[in-house]
C-alpha cells in the first residue's frame, strides 16, 4: 500500500538537477566557440611540444626521466587542458551570470538555491572535463604514450583537476564587480603555474631553491598525478598528498561557492 | 498578522552596509487582490519585491508567503510565484523559445506542458514570429515582454512584477493590463510597482506609497486621492517673467500650493472658479489648465517629488 502512494505521487527532479540539465543544455546550444579551444589547443601543444621539442630533447639528451619527450609531456598537457577548462568556465560566464546577463539571478527567482546552481555548474564542468578527459587519454594512447592501465583513471583525474580549481575561481568570481582582477589571476597564478608545474621538464631540472615554490603549485599535484596514471607506478605517500592537495581545494573552493554565491544573489 | 492573508510582512528591514533600503514596513495583501508599491527612485520598492518574492532575506521583521516563512521554505515558495525583475534577466545567447522551455525545466515542468504554455505566451506577448531568434536580437521592450511571458510558465498563484512596463509601447502596455485582468479575474493575485500613475490607479485595488524605505500611505487609489488632494487641480504655466510674481498673490485662493519649475499647481476645489479669480488679481497665466486630482498629486504632496521622468 505504501508503494502505491508513493508511485501515485509525483517525482520531483532534485533541484541541481535542474541546474546542471540547464548548463548543459545551455552548452549544447552555445558550444562551438569552445570545442575549438578545449581540444584544439592540447593538440596543438601535444604537437609542437612533444613532437618539436620532444625531438630537439632526444637529440641532445636522448630521454626524460627515462622516456620520450612526447610520453613526459602529453599527461601534463593533459593535466592542463582540465585546469584550463575549470578555470575558463568558473570566471567570465560565472561573472557574467551575477553581473552583466544576471541569469542567475533569474535561476533563484525559481525553486533553485544558489547552492543548486554551484553544485548544478560545478557538475557540469565535471561532465565536460570527463568528456574532454576521455578524449585527451585516447589521443595520447594513440601517439603510443600510455603504458599502464591505470591511465584508465586520467579522465578522473581530469575531473578532479579541473574541479580544483573551478570551485575556487567561481567562489572567487561570485564576488566580483568587474573582470579587472581576472587578468592579475591568468598572469600571477594560472601563467606561472602553466610554466612552473614540472609541466614541460621534470622536478629534477629545477634548481633546488625552486622545488618547494613547484610544490606549492597547486598545477603540479595534477601533473604529477596524471603521470603517475600514464606511466603507472607512484609511491603511495606522494598520491595521498596530490589527491589531498587536489581535493581539499575543492571541497574549500565549493563551500565558499556556496556561501560567497548566496551572498551575492540572496542578499 | 492575519493568518489568512496569502501575503504579510511585519517590521520588514532591509539594510545594506549602514544603509536602511528598507527601514520596518508593514504589509498585507490578500488573495485575489492586485496591490502596488509606488515611490520615487530608491525608495526601497525593489529590495521590498526582492524580499516578498523569498529570494533575499530581511535583514529583521517577518514574512509569511502562503502562509510558509520564505527563509526556510524558499524553494517551495518560488515554486508558486512568478516574477517579472526590474531589470531583465534573459539568457541572450538563446533563441526567445529557448528562453521559455529551459526556464520552465528550473519548475519541473514537463517538456510538453512547457512547450505548450510556451507557444501561448509567446502568441501573447506578441513574439510568435520572433521565436527562433537569438533573444539579444530583441527590441528593449520586446525583451520586457519575453520576461513578461516567462513570469507566467508556471501559472502562478501570485505575480509580482518590478515596472512590468517600463519600456513598453502603449500597445504593449494595454496588452499587458489585459493579461493582468484576466490574471486576476481567475484569482491570481498581483503585486506591481510602478512609476506611471495611470497603471496603478487602472490596475490596483489598493496600494502603498513609499518613501525613503517607509511607506507614507497606504489605502485604495480614490480613496488616497480623496484623503490628500482636493478635487481638482489648477496648473498654470506663465511665461517669460515666470512665476514667482504670482505665487504669494494667488496662493490665497488654493487649500495648498505646489510650485514647480515649470509651473504652479493649485489645489482647489473648483478650478474654474479659481481660475477666473486669478484673472481677476491681473495675473496672466500663459495657459491654465484644470483637471482631477490623480495619484500623481497624492504622490507629490506625499514625497516632494514628482514623476515627470
Ligand atoms: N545591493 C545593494 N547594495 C547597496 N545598496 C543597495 C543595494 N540594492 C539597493 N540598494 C540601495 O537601496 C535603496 C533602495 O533601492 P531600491 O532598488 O529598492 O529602490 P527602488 O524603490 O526600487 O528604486 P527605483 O524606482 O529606482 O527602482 C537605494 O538607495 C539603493 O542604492
Ligand atoms: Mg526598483
Amino acid at each position: 500500500m505504501d508503494r502505491t502512494i508513493r508511485r501515485g505521487r509525483t517525482r520531483t527532479w532534485p533541484r541541481w538537477h535542474r541546474s546542471l540539465w540547464y548548463h548543459g543544455a545551455f552548452y549544447l546550444q552555445t558550444w562551438r566557440a569552445s570545442v575549438i579551444s578545449t581540444f584544439l589547443f592540447p593538440l596543438l601543444y601535444l604537437a609542437s611540444m612533444g613532437l618539436g621539442v620532444g625531438h630537439l630533447v632526444s637529440a641532445h639528451t636522448g630521454l626524460v626521466e627515462g622516456r620520450s619527450y612526447l610520453r613526459f609531456v602529453a599527461p601534463g598537457l593533459l593535466a592542463i587542458t582540465a585546469m584550463n577548462l575549470g578555470e575558463s568556465e568558473s570566471m567570465w560566464p560565472v561573472l557574467g551570470a551575477v553581473k552583466w546577463v544576471r541569469t542567475y539571478h533569474a535561476a533563484v527567482a525559481t525553486p533553485l538555491e544558489p547552492e543548486d546552481i554551484v553544485l548544478g555548474k560545478l557538475a557540469w564542468v565535471g561532465v565536460r572535463l570527463f568528456f574532454t578527459g576521455v578524449v585527451l587519454t585516447i589521443t595520447i594512447a594513440f601517439f603510443g604514450a600510455l603504458n599502464s592501465w591505470w591511465a584508465l583513471t586520467l579522465p578522473l583525474l581530469a575531473v578532479l583537476i579541473g574541479l580544483a580549481f573551478a570551485a575556487p575561481l567561481m567562489a572567487f568570481a561570485s564576488t566580483r564587480e568587474s573582470d579587472a582582477s581576472f587578468t592579475s589571476i591568468y598572469r600571477f597564478l594560472i601563467i606561472p603555474m602553466f610554466l612552473f608545474s614540472a609541466t614541460f621538464y621534470p622536478m629534477s631540472q629545477y634548481p633546488g631553491y625552486l622545488r618547494p615554490v613547484v610544490q606549492l603549485m597547486p598545477l603540479y599535484h595534477g601533473v604529477a598525478l596524471a603521470r603517475s596514471a600514464a606511466f603507472g607506478h607512484a609511491e603511495v605517500g606522494s598520491m595521498v598528498l596530490h589527491l589531498t592537495v587536489l581535493g581539499g581545494m575543492l571541497f574549500l573552493g565549493l563551500r565558499s561557492a556556496k556561501k560567497n554565491l548566496r551572498r551575492r544573489l540572496a542578499s | 498578522m492575519t493568518s489568512d492573508s496569502l501575503l504579510s510582512a511585519r517590521g520588514l528591514v532591509k539594510q545594506f552596509g549602514n544603509f536602511r533600503a528598507v527601514d520596518g514596513i508593514d504589509v498585507s495583501i490578500e488573495r485575489g487582490e492586485s496591490f502596488g508599491f509606488l515611490g520615487p527612485n530608491g525608495a526601497g520598492k525593489t529590495s521590498t519585491m526582492r524580499m516578498i518574492s523569498a529570494v533575499s532575506q530581511p535583514t529583521a521583521g517577518e514574512i509569511r508567503i502562503f502562509g510558509l516563512n520564505p527563509v526556510s521554505h524558499g524553494p517551495e515558495i518560488r515554486a508558486r510565484l512568478g516574477v517579472v525583475p526590474q531589470e531583465d534577466t534573459l539568457e541572450l545567447e538563446l533563441s526567445v523559445m529557448n528562453n521559455l522551455l529551459m526556464f520552465g525545466r528550473y519548475f519541473d515542468i514537463p517538456r510538453k506542458v512547457i512547450r505548450q504554455r510556451a507557444t501561448e505566451l509567446l502568441e501573447f506577448a506578441q513574439l510568435s514570429d520572433r521565436a527562433d531568434d537569438k533573444c539579444d536580437n530583441l527590441s528593449g521592450g520586446m525583451k520586457r515582454r519575453l520576461t513578461i511571458a516567462r513570469s507566467l510558465l508556471n501559472q502562478p498563484e501570485l505575480l509580482i512584477l518590478d515596472e512590468p512596463t517600463t519600456g513598453l509601447d502603449p500597445q504593449a502596455r494595454h496588452l499587458l493590463w489585459d493579461r493582468l485582468y484576466r490574471l486576476k479575474r481567475d484569482g491570481v493575485t498581483l503585486i506591481i510597482t510602478t512609476h506611471y500613475m495611470d497603471e496603478a490607479e487602472q490596475l490596483c485595488d489598493r496600494l502603498v506609497v513609499m518613501d525613503q524605505g517607509r511607506i507614507v500611505a497606504e489605502g485604495a487609489p480614490r480613496a488616497l486621492i480623496e484623503q490628500y488632494s482636493t478635487r481638482e487641480v489648477l496648473e498654470l504655466r506663465f511665461g517669460a517673467e515666470g512665476q514667482e510674481p504670482y505665487v504669494d498673490r494667488i496662493s490665497e485662493y488654493a487649500e495648498r500650493v505646489e510650485v514647480l519649475p515649470d509651473r504652479l499647481l493649485l489645489y482647489v476645489h473648483d478650478g474654474d472658479e479659481v481660475l477666473r479669480a486669478v484673472h481677476a488679481t491681473g495675473a496672466t497665466p500663459e495657459s491654465a489648465l484644470v483637471r482631477r486630482s490623480s495619484l500623481e498629486d497624492v504622490f507629490l504632496r506625499l514625497t516632494g517629488r514628482t514623476l515627470v521622468d
